[in-house]
């Protein structure tokens, strides 16, 4: 079936950061449980990519009883294909601050972090700065809020949530079971908001326009818009704000380069599509009634049909085995052994059928896998596998 | 107090000496000595009271904290898919072409060190690389044979 959807560019996030101030002084005027019931009635889910509702994270951290609580700014944007978080704070950092401050005011937090990768360093000065400035108008209006950068040093699964509260203990970033969740039990014990760099932008243009005009924006289940990072074969690499919902087939349209043969949607941990499916597929939360729904924290890579699938897949296995803690053996040998398995396959030393046996592997993964990072190795992997098998035996 | 006391000492002063400091200090160390050795770990352990295979174990853990002696001008060169698509490799082969070594080596004279990494965030203008903290983006071989030669003016 076929989308009349058409891809609508919008301009809210790097519009008007000068309002941050009067953005600020009006929304703590509110009662918390008034700004909750905003952040839930526009249906805002966490950009990070697990799409949790942002209000009711927000809510249960409020609730939670704990004399010291956090709000934590996860800008380790490790997944390949990611770029935009590093434009929303060199861009607009104001506004993620006031989102911050706010967060603060509703659940009780007086300490905010900004979890900052060590890719990103050259940031730090100037991020500095801003928070000098916004801690300044913040003890002119007696708010007692406190920001503060913490430096990543080097590791995609320090954004993992509980990876990163380990790294701000001190500690090497190995993901921490669930339950607890941060909002009960996060950064030392307390309960912590933790919120990609482009959730809290959200939150800002909710606070200034209202619930209701973030809502109208996107597709049922898929409200608002969403910061794309465009990279790969196409004429126009870049960041694009566009409201959820479209359907992947207008977005090769627009971004393609007349020659695309598959996009990845949501990095290496997310899914490859095939150019058959462009049409059935929509880009926005689970959810959707007609055809498949991928969400992503962003990354939409484009192939075109100069590139071998297999050097695809090859990479991403390079990424994910030098990249998993280790902690978990599904995962830290899981990884180890599909990288080995592709190659000897293609080599030949291993039978086409063997990659059935590793698709089995995935499975398993994504069961006994104890984070985010083994769980989806299985969607890169098996929907290459499947789409393009001849590529990875010939 | 040797020069590595004296900046531990310094760093825990200013970052403090819980756990929740680790991090930063050894950040601190890494960004003066480029690298941290057996000593200083030593040294952050005893001057934070940690135990010192917790402080080597969790520097092991970050690719940003070297554990082996490092250059003084640390590249960075992403090898993750875009980068890769987008002639990565050429990119090395310059690199390795001006400077004699390979990945993982450092030039006799201790100024470069050369490294690959995961994505840096830059795919829109792939191939990226670092040099220490600095972010060189749409890289050409010619592009590189500039940045470097800027680098080994620098450095002499
Ligand atoms: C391996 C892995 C890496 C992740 N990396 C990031 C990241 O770099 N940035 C981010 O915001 N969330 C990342 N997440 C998701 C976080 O765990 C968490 O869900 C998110 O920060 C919550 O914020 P949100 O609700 O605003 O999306 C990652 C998750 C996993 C499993
Ligand atoms: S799944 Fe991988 S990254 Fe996650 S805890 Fe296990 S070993 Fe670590
Ligand atoms: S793949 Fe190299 S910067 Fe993202």
């Amino acid at each position: 079936m076929a989308y009349s959807y058409q891809l609508k560019r919008v301009d809210f996030i790097f519009k008007n950061e000068n309002n941050w101030e009067k953005v600020l002084a009006t929304t703590i005027k509110k009662k918390p449980e008034e700004i909750i019931n905003e952040l839930i009635s526009s249906e805002l889910k966490g950009r990070g990519g697990a799409g949790f509702p942002t209000g009711l994270k927000w809510k249960l951290t409020a609730e939670a009883k704990a004399k010291n609580k956090y709000v934590i700014c996860n800008a380790d944007e490790g997944e390949p294909g990611t770029f935009k978080d590093r434009e929303i704070l060199s861009r607009v950092p104001y506004k993620v601050l006031t989102a911050m401050a706010v967060c603060g005011y509703v659940t009780g937090a007086k300490e905010g972090y900004i979890y900052l990768r060590g890719e990103y360093k050259f940031l730090e000065e100037e991020l500095n700065k801003a928070i000098e400035e916004f801690h300044y108008y913040c003890q002119e209006t007696n708010l007692d809020f406190k920001v503060k950068i913490f430096m990543g040093s080097g590791a995609y699964i320090c954004g993992e949530e509980t990876a990163l509260m380990e790294s701000m203990e001190g500690r090497r970033g190995e993901p921490r079971n669930k339950p607890p969740f941060p909002t009960q039990a996060g950064y030392m014990d307390g309960p912590t908001v933790i919120n990609n760099v482009e959730t809290l932008v959200h939150t800002f243009t909710i606070f200034e326009y209202g619930a209701k005009k973030f809502y109208d924006l996107g597709v049922q289940y898929s409200r608002g818009t969403k910061l794309f990072s465009v990279s790969g074969d196409t004429p126009k690499p870049g960041i694009y704000e566009l409201e959820l919902g479209m359907s992947l087939q207008d977005f090769v349209y627009e971004f393609g380069d007349g020659d695309t043969k598959a996009v990845q949607v949501g990095g290496a941990s997310g899914f490859l599509v095939p150019r058959k499916k462009f049409n059935d597929t929509a880009i926005g939360y689970q959810g959707k009634l007609v055809g498949i729904s991928l969400p992503t924290g962003g990354s939409m890579m484009l192939f075109n049909s100069s590139r071998s699938m297999f050097n695809v897949l090859d990479n991403y296995l390079e990424f994910f085995r030098e990249e998993s803690c280790g902690q978990c053996t599904p995962c830290r040998v899981g990884c180890q052994q599909l990288l080995l398995g592709i190659k000897a396959v293609k080599r030949g030393e291993k039978p086409a059928s063997y990659l059935e046996k590793l698709l089995r592997l995935t499975e398993t993964m994504q069961y006994t896998a104890k984070c985010g990072l083994g769980q989806s190795v299985a969607n890169s992997f098996s929907s290459i596998v499947e789409n393009f098998r001849e590529e990875m035996i010939y | 107090m040797d020069p590595v006391q004296s900046l531990v000492k310094g760093l825990a002063d200013k970052y403090g000496r819980t756990r929740e400091s680790l991090l930063p200090v050894m950040q601190g160390v890494v960004q003066q000595e480029k690298y941290l050795s057996e000593y200083s770990m030593v040294e952050i352990a005893r001057e934070m009271d940690i135990p010192a295979s917790d402080v080597y174990g969790t520097a092991t853990f970050y690719s940003f904290l070297e554990t082996q002696p490092a250059g003084k001008f640390i590249i960075r060169v992403c090898k993750t898919i875009t980068c890769a698509m987008k002639g990565k490799n050429q990119i090395l082969f310059s690199i390795q072409d001006m400077l004699k070594i390979k990945v993982g080596e450092t030039t006799p004279d201790n100024r470069f060190t050369l490294l690959e990494t995961n994505c840096l965030g830059w795919c829109h203008k792939a191939p990226a690389m670092l040099i220490n903290d600095e972010v060189y983006t749409d890289l050409t071989p010619e592009k590189i044979r500039e940045i470097l030669s800027g680098y080994i003016k620098k450095s002499i």
